[in-house]
């Protein structure tokens, strides 16, 4: 149970959050249109005759669209709806060619389903909780205004017009602005693992309408506003603390709540009425007469689920049983990428948890210092996996594994390569390891004596003191052992 | 020689197949024709230039043995078809000087089979109406006149009524039409001319500007019932740019032509008997009940028991579908702006649609907007769509007794101009026998049976079953070769 | 049920038509008179049944996803989508200003 409150005058108030993601379906085409979809092209050129409505342009789905639909449905385990149709929800904008915007109201094509937020005490989430999803709809997204190119004008491009989104409306579950930035990180991943939606909030491949309500703990609903198209985790959090606080000065004053969609300005960190939607909520759906019932098939389910990836869960169940760390089996399953990337590493058969612990203390460092990421990783799993592989057989320590890493990155050479040229090679000589020791004891009388006289935690400075002077070649468990032996 | 005017498109095009005249005389003769008729206001534009140039396309193909299906026929096109560089209206203030960039399916797999363009027919506004009475260029008038001594304007139908009167009128050999709720069979009868609409879907709707998806369909208008069948052929066929498009082959109707109906059943729905109907219309319709038995047909009663809430249906169905399908006719993209000074872009909307639209198509989108509105949707649309389930369960139960249906075309001859204009509820009643085959998405067509008292032109109706095109263009033919309507209207403009 | 003329102004307002008081008075009985007949709809029993799906049994064709595969419903011509427009400004559809 999350314990956020919003402390007002009169008491604390519990705030009650529901997300209706829009995610932009990773596709080619538009949905209903043969346009591309690519970000950033001159406006108005990725608009067919059908996207701009021209007289007499009728829509015909794109399956890809629905398939990626399906398979996200189906990654959190939710209710696919082999028979569902397109509704046509009826508004005037100038981003609205149609005057009605393509959608499905009555039978969304994915129902009821959830996804799990692990817990994070840090950020106030102190168990994992599950979240759930009311359903899945897909519809085409708007075009879009520009208000600042001309002084009494709006100037409209189609390119968005027509391009495939995902709704997927959660419950009213969440409790906390935390739990709600859980929530949309983890659909952002799940999203990318499936590959349905590149989750790029910055170009708005993904964005939420952030439904936020105050009551008092154990209360009945209150009434939410809605605020629209939030293009980040940070925003999302913000609003719903800003909107949050302005719910209950409002009712602490004397006033109410009313039911309306607002608008999130980040410069100013707050929320206002849109003008815009004032008179927008008699959408008069119907189902469209231009498109038949969309029925799905068995081969078409089978497919959806067979190329289904492993999903995050499962990874971190996986990673959690090779006992890796709860921290680094979150920290490698949060992007598809590391995790693929890491269960590369663990495929040249490297051992899980010093590879996990390799992962996420080197080669993030490494990542982040260079300003890279893991799809323009300097190193190949297979390069890494050689490295770890010397550590793990002893050919080389973990000290010196951080130079040959470094040194890796410098050259592009290889692990091995590194190790000969360089004589890396850590030594289990007991020869030569002895007689340093005796350099070393004999260089530090005093403290063998503190050491005799039970200052045992010294132990650790001869060890130092040896591998030093083994300019850290000497295998540390052969030290350890010898070491053992000279000081009795 | 007869006058080319004359001539079928049958005869158009295998006289021009034999060399008995060429294509561009053809297209000369009518476009001559299309010239001289101002007075009937059937076309909205003439396209005498694209006549003309199919038809030297069609001599040449001639000369190169490459002849087309129907190469040095010149034809009239509903301006509710979009024609590539070719103003499309719709007959609206609103799409006035709107030119497509592109081209119907339709229209195009006619000019793909060699036929040319005459013009652009004119039609009730967005086709909706029944005597071609709401056109923003104004009404259409039928070449037909009451022989009672005056010479009121007679109603064309509507809302095909440009090209019932110019086929009537000898301005082109055929046309095409599109079909909502009667829109190709009501003018046909009342122009004693001939048009089909086919079973919904067999037409491509891409490019042609919509009024209620799910009714539109296109059909071809011609003087008989074998140029409907050519002509049909040649607009029919799979569209993958329309996601209602038949993904069935085409068949050759023309071809498998056959007034033989022995072995056929003809079902006679009791519920199309209105009381207090025009007794030349009951008269008519028993006339083509021993014409059918005449060719060898079975004759039995059936019953249609929802019959009487169709046009009802209709009229929550179309209107909704159509607030919804004109909603993009905002002044932005295409068509009318009407920007009053200071008027913001919702002020634009409210402003364009009250000067773009005519009063009958802002009737319907407001009742298509009341009846989808919040609190009424259920009680008006989906009553209505549960409906319009019983209409084609009726359809499809009688025809389990027999193969196609004959029914009269319209509930009268052709009514003169502003008859009806004050009653719209009236003005709708006109299509009661039309809409049931409509609704249920059934092929259907119109044939000339009779002339009434008046000496006008009255139509029966032949509706089968779904995919039976054939079954209805027979079932015509057996009418047409033994109707025997040889009736033109005289030239008066 | 009647409708009375706030609620045909409703409705125009919805349908974006601008209408006159003399245009509302007149439709409130055009309107009334219309709606009226349709609501005989109501006698008809129809416990059990489905609202018309598909009037001619078909199924929903899905398009490949394809970039442009076919010109008439594919993108990359803007001149002929702002051929038409009553105030194309470069390369934009322009309308007048709107307050978000």
């Amino acid at each position: 149970m999350s314990d956020y409150r919003i402390k007002g005058e009169t008491g604390e108030w519990e705030v009650v959050i529901g997300l209706e993601v829009h995610a932009q379906v990773t596709s080619n085409a538009k949905l209903f249109s043969g346009a591309a979809t690519a970000f950033g092209a001159e406006p108005n050129t990725q608009v067919s005759l059908v996207d701009a409505a021209m007289p007499g342009m009728l829509p015909v789905p794109n399956r890809e669209c629905i398939r990626q639909a399906v398979r996200t449905g189906m990654a959190i385990e939710a209710q696919i709806n082999k028979w569902s149709r397109f509704d046509r929800k009826n508004y005037f904008y100038a981003d609205l060619p149609q005057g009605y915007q393509i959608s499905q109201l009555y039978h969304p094509l994915v129902g009821e389903g959830s996804l799990m937020i692990e817990a994070d005490e840090k950020a106030g989430i102190p168990e994992a909780k599950r979240i759930g999803i009311e359903r899945i709809h897909v519809e085409q997204d708007a075009g879009k205004l520009m208000h600042d190119q001309h002084p009494t004008m709006s100037y409209v491009d189609l390119n968005r017009s027509g391009v495939a989104l995902m709704e997927i409306v959660s419950r009213p579950d969440m409790r906390s602005p935390a739990e709600a930035g859980a929530y949309v990180r983890k659909l952002r991943s799940i999203l990318r693992y499936v590959g349905s939606c590149d989750g790029n909030m910055e170009e708005g491949s993904m964005r939420a309408d952030v439904n936020v309500s105050v009551r008092r703990p154990g209360d009945e609903f209150g009434t939410r506003t809605e605020t629209k198209n939030v293009n980040s985790v940070r925003f999302v959090m913000a609003v719903i603390e800003g909107e949050a606080k302005r719910q209950v000065a409002l009712i602490e004053s004397g006033g109410t709540v009313v039911q309306e969609t607002r608008l999130y300005d980040p410069d100013r960190n707050e929320t206002r009425s849109m003008r815009s939607k004032e008179d927008a909520h008699d959408y008069r759906y119907f189902p469209d007469p231009d498109l038949l019932p969309l029925e799905l098939d068995d081969a078409f389910l089978a497919e959806c689920r067979e190329s289904l990836p492993e999903l995050p869960d499962a990874k971190r169940a996986r990673y959690l049983s090779a006992g890796i760390s709860a921290y680094n089996a979150d920290v490698l399953t949060a992007e598809v990428e590391s995790a693929l990337w890491f269960d590369a590493l663990l495929e040249t058969g490297a051992k899980p948890v010093a590879a996990a612990n390799w992962v996420t203390s080197e080669l993030f460092g490494a990542l982040n210092r260079l300003g890279k990421s893991f799809e323009d990783c300097p190193v190949t799993p297979a390069q890494a996996g050689e490295l770890l592989g010397l550590v793990a057989d002893g050919t080389i320590s973990g000290t010196i594994a951080k130079q040959v890493f470094e040194k890796m990155l410098e050259s592009g050479d290889g692990a091995a390569a590194i190790v000969d040229r360089e004589g890396l090679k850590q030594t289990s000589d007991t020869g030569a390891i002895e007689g340093e020791i005796a350099k070393v004891l004999a260089a530090n009388a005093d403290k063998v004596e503190q050491y005799k006289g039970g200052k045992e935690a010294l132990f650790g400075f001869f060890v130092g003191q040896t591998m030093k002077a083994m300019q850290g070649k000497a295998n540390p468990q052969v030290v350890n052992e010898l070491l053992k032996k000279a000081l009795g | 020689m007869t006058e080319l005017t004359n001539l079928t498109v049958a005869q158009i095009r295998d006289g021009h197949r034999a060399g008995d005249f060429s294509a561009v005389e053809v297209a000369e003769a009518f476009n001559a024709n299309v010239a001289g008729a101002k007075a009937l206001n059937a076309f909205i534009v003439e396209t005498p230039e694209h006549a003309i140039a199919a038809a030297k396309a069609a001599d040449a193909d001639r000369s190169a043995g490459t002849l087309k299906p129907l190469s040095g026929v010149p034809i009239g096109m509903k301006d509710l078809f979009c024609t590539n560089g070719v103003q499309t209206t719709a007959a609206s203030h609103m799409l006035e000087g709107f030119v497509p960039r592109y081209e119907s399916t339709v229209s195009q797999k006619l000019w793909d089979a060699g036929a040319g363009m005459l013009g652009k027919l004119n039609l009730d506004q967005f086709a909706m109406g029944s005597s071609n009475e709401t056109s923003y260029f104004g009404n259409v008038i039928s070449p037909w006149r009451r022989k009672d001594g005056g010479n009121a304007a007679l109603a064309p139908g509507g809302s095909s009524g440009g090209s019932s009167s110019a086929i009537a009128a000898r301005l082109c050999p055929a046309a095409t039409g599109t079909d909502t709720g009667g829109s190709i069979r009501q003018p046909a009868a009342f122009t004693g001319i001939s048009g089909i609409k086919p079973t919904y879907g067999r037409c491509s709707r891409w490019g042609i500007v919509a009024f209620a998806s799910s009714l539109d369909q296109a059909g071809p208008m011609a003087r008989d019932v074998r140029d409907c069948a050519i002509m049909l052929e040649n607009m029919a066929g799979f569209d993958p740019k329309d996601a209602t498009s038949l993904d069935m082959a085409v068949p050759n109707w023309e071809a498998a032509l056959s007034s033989d109906l022995k072995g056929k059943t003809v079902g006679i729905p009791r519920e199309y008997r209105l009381d207090g109907i025009d007794p030349d219309i009951d008269a008519m319709w028993d006339a083509g009940i021993a014409m059918l038995k005449d060719a060898g047909a079975e004759v039995v009663e059936i019953s249609l028991p929802h019959t009487k809430y169709a046009l009802p249906a209709y009229y929550i169905i179309a209107p909704a579908e159509a607030s919804s399908n004109l909603a993009r006719y905002d002044g932005v993209r295409y068509g009318l702006r009407d920007l009053p000074q200071g008027a913001g872009l919702q002020d634009m909307y409210a402003a364009t649609r009250a000067d773009g639209f005519g009063p009958e198509v802002k009737r319907r989108i407001m009742i298509g907007t009341y009846v989808l509105s919040a609190g009424f949707y259920d009680a008006y649309y989906t009553q209505a769509q549960k409906v319009r389930t019983l209409i084609a369960r009726d359809f499809e139960q009688a025809f389990a007794s027999c193969d196609v249906i004959l029914a009269p075309t319209a509930p009268s001859a052709a009514f003169g101009l502003g008859e009806k204009t004050s009653d719209p509820l009236a003005m709708y009643l006109n299509d009661v026998f039309a809409v049931p085959a409509s609704l249920a998405g059934l092929p259907a067509m119109s044939v000339p049976a009779a002339l009434n008292r008046e000496g006008l032109p009255l139509g029966l109706q032949i509706i089968g079953k779904a995919f039976d095109e054939q079954g209805v263009l027979n079932a015509g033919l057996a009418i047409e070769e033994r109707a025997g309507f040889t009736a033109r209207a005289d030239k008066w403009w | 049920m009647a409708i009375d003329q706030a609620t045909v102004r409703k409705i125009a307002s919805l349908a974006r038509i601008a209408i006159s008081d003399a245009e509302a008075a007149a439709m409130e009985g055009e309107l009334n008179g219309i709606l009226g007949w349709v609501e005989q709809l109501g006698e008809v029993d129809v416990t059990g049944v489905e609202p018309m799906t598909a009037v001619i049994p078909n199924k929903l064709r899905l398009r490949d996803d394809v970039v442009d595969a076919d010109p008439l419903t594919g993108g990359n011509r803007r001149d002929d989508i702002l051929a038409n427009a009553p105030a194309p400004q470069h390369g934009f559809f322009g309308v007048p200003k709107v307050i978000e």
